[in-house]
């Protein structure tokens, strides 16, 4: 979520007409720093019983050393100890995963999470141990993890004060206007006539200090986002580990694809018109040799030559149409697939705002796509229209395909959909897609790509 | 007849050059580029051009647009595109001003002399070639017409061949049938598509693929 319009002090500036609306952002503010506080002391727990479980294991080593027993090893120490860990971390996970989505939501600054995928199960993992070191190993190398733990002391160390410094404020602002009002009186020796300030000056200190702490909240409560942005969110180290992670598997699915699509070709081309032209010399050879003896023969061998020629380079056309379609290159990505809708026999209607040319793979990648896309729609949609929906902006070229038919397309199922997914995961592309049951479907994708040459194309029409 | 001839590919050009020579027809120029071809059009005023739709110096859709510039140029001048793929979208751009004389072509369709040098005739006297294959994705697309589920398989074939911009004596020797019972089957189309029935073979043509294309 981008903060603004749910920032308490920016709908304060906002709309500064309605001059009492900061106490109504001060007060939801103090209520969302109490909730964060709440958060703190719950995050207390896991942190207390970790150094507890580390305090008891370090002690069992020691005891373990000094009767010159075996080194430690897992089984030694005992299953107990590792599970209250795991479960600790997990829940420290949990707490510092609320707090990056509240302080995403609350303070205006979202925060991504930065933990490492687990990774698979090994061939050789038989029993429940090997699986707890496996997942203890993950959360123990994870940066991240320490980083949670590190969040956690911070926070009940001071990192609580901005967020629930206003309430406290408050309150004591409240009871200083509380006690003069209500004509309580404080017992003697009791400790609140030590704190309270009491006398002419506690009526107007109280209420300073409530608007104070009012006033004071949403900025506060912002500062908490900032602090808690800066300690949980995904280190630059880890950032770039994911990106690693991600580019090397979509390179790797990038590379198996091309791999296909050139053996596809191979043998397209083996079968199919390299056959043919084999076929085609033969069939001449002995149409030269009838020529003289038998013409009519000859004539039909010739006859059936020209046929074998033809039906070669229907095969040639189709084979480079699934390569890079020609009118892709001629015309750019509006025209293709206007060509495309032209095709389909689902009636199409277009619209599209590209003003430039996409980069030549991702305009091919985009192409097959919804190639592929209207394919499906004809073959299992049921549908009576389709509408495609072309456009760019702040860096993505956006593409809806959307029909009325019956819906309940997965990306699951075997549909393609999966394929169409990573192979646009090689671009950094996405694919959404909505299908309920009895319909209607609606594809949308996004490839990030910059657009060439200012030169706008823009049309609407049906198909 | 004369022709004005623009195709890249030397090979090409020297064949279809002598082809055309073959069955009487004057080449007036063989040029292999877009520009060339606007200068020889302008020119030697041919009967007829025929353009290849991959041209240099871009080799996209050049010879296409030189096509529609020349035509823009000269209003009604003959133009019959050959190219290695056909695409729907480019058969209605040529179409696009309504006037016939509009061939589109695949360049397979060379090999078949006697029936290329027809389509070149049929487009220089101002009626059209659509190449079956366009013919056949029209039918395709609108596979889902009631009414046109309604033809005869034989009424269908009609169709096709009507939507190629074929005369109805063609028509009759391809299927080997009478021209009366041609006559029958075209009626019967048009009343059932909800068309206007016309005498003149190219309005019809434009009749049919403007309802296929709709």
């Amino acid at each position: 979520m981008s903060g603004g319009a749910m920032t308490p002090g920016t709908r304060v500036r906002r709309r500064p007409s309605r001059s009492w609306s900061w106490i109504g952002a001060g007060i939801v503010a103090i209520a969302r720093g109490l909730v964060f506080f709440a958060l703190m002391l719950a995050g207390a727990g896991p942190l207390l019983t970790l150094l507890l479980v580390l305090v008891l294991v370090v002690g069992a080593l020691r005891s373990f050393s000094a009767h010159r027993l075996q080194g430690p090893s897992l089984t030694r120490i005992g299953m107990l100890p590792l599970l209250v860990i795991a479960s600790s971390v997990l829940a420290t996970r949990w707490l510092t995963g609320l707090t990056r989505r509240l302080a995403g939501r609350w303070c205006g600054t979202p925060v991504a999470a930065p933990y490492r995928p687990i990774p698979a199960a090994g061939a050789d993992e038989l029993d429940l141990s090997q699986r707890l070191e496996r997942r203890l190993r993950w959360l123990a190398t994870d940066p991240a993890t320490w980083r949670d733990l590190l969040w956690l002391a911070v926070d009940a160390c001071g990192g609580w004060i901005l967020a629930a410094a206003p309430a406290g404020v408050i309150a004591y602002g409240l009871a200083c206007v509380a006690v003069p009002a209500t004509r309580f009186t404080i017992a003697p020796g009791s400790p609140l006539g030590s704190i309270l300030v009491q006398g002419p000056a506690a009526i107007p200190l109280g209420i300073a200090l409530v608007a104070a702490g009012l006033w004071s909240a949403p900025r506060l409560l912002r500062a908490y986002g900032w602090l808690v942005a800066l300690m949980l969110a995904p280190a630059r180290r880890a950032t770039l580990t994911s990106q690693v992670r991600h580019l090397a598997q979509t390179r790797s699915e990038s590379i198996d694809t091309g791999a296909a699509q050139m053996r596809r070709i191979e043998r397209d081309l083996h079968d199919g018109a390299q056959a043919r032209l084999v076929a085609m010399g033969m069939t001449l050879d002995a149409a030269g040799q009838l020529i003289d003896d038998n013409p009519a023969a000859a004539r039909a061998l010739l006859s059936e030559a020209r046929e074998s020629s033809a039906r070669a380079l229907a095969e040639l056309r189709d084979l480079v149409r699934g390569i890079h379609p020609p009118v892709l290159a001629d015309r750019g990505l509006t025209d293709a697939i206007r060509a495309l809708a032209l095709d389909s026999p689902v009636r199409a209607q277009l619209t599209a705002e590209l003003p430039g040319r996409a980069p030549a793979p991702v305009e091919s990648a985009a192409y097959f796509a919804v190639s592929e896309l209207l394919a499906n729609v004809s073959k299992h949609a049921d549908a009576g229209q389709v509408w495609i929906d072309i456009r760019h902006g702040a860096g993505m070229l956006r593409i809806s395909v959307s029909d009325d038919g019956r819906g309940g397309a997965d990306t699951g199922r075997g549909s393609g959909l999966a394929g169409l997914e990573r192979r646009l995961a090689a671009f950094d592309g996405v694919l959404a897609l909505s299908s309920p049951p009895g319909g209607p479907t609606v594809v949308n994708m996004e490839i990030p790509c910059a657009l060439s040459s200012p030169k706008t194309s823009s049309c609407s029409e049906t198909a | 007849m004369r022709v004005v001839l623009a195709e890249d590919l030397f090979l090409l050009r020297d064949g279809l050059t002598r082809l055309l020579q073959a069955h009487g027809l004057e080449v007036a120029a063989a040029v292999d580029n877009g520009p060339d071809l606007l200068a020889a059009v302008a020119t030697s005023r041919p009967d007829v051009a025929i353009v290849d739709v991959r041209l240099p110096p871009t080799f996209t859709d050049e010879g296409l647009r030189a096509a529609l510039a020349a035509r823009r140029e000269l209003p009604g001048l003959p133009v019959l595109v050959l190219s290695q793929y056909v695409e729907q979208l480019y058969a209605r751009e040529l179409l696009a001003d309504g006037t016939g004389g509009i061939g589109y072509l695949l360049k397979d369709r060379v090999l078949n002399g006697a029936e290329f040098i027809d389509a070149v005739r049929r487009v220089a006297a101002g009626g059209t070639a659509m190449d079956p294959e366009v013919v056949a994705r029209l039918l395709t697309r609108n596979s889902g017409d009631g009414a046109l589920a309604a033809l005869s398989p034989r009424e269908r074939e009609v169709l096709g061949l009507m939507a190629e911009g074929r005369s109805n004596a063609a028509i009759a020797q391809q299927l080997v049938i009478t021209e009366r019972a041609v006559a029958k089957h075209t009626a019967s189309i048009f009343l059932r598509l909800g068309l206007q029935q016309s005498d003149d073979d190219n309005r019809r043509v434009l009749a049919v693929l403007a309802h296929l294309g709709r």
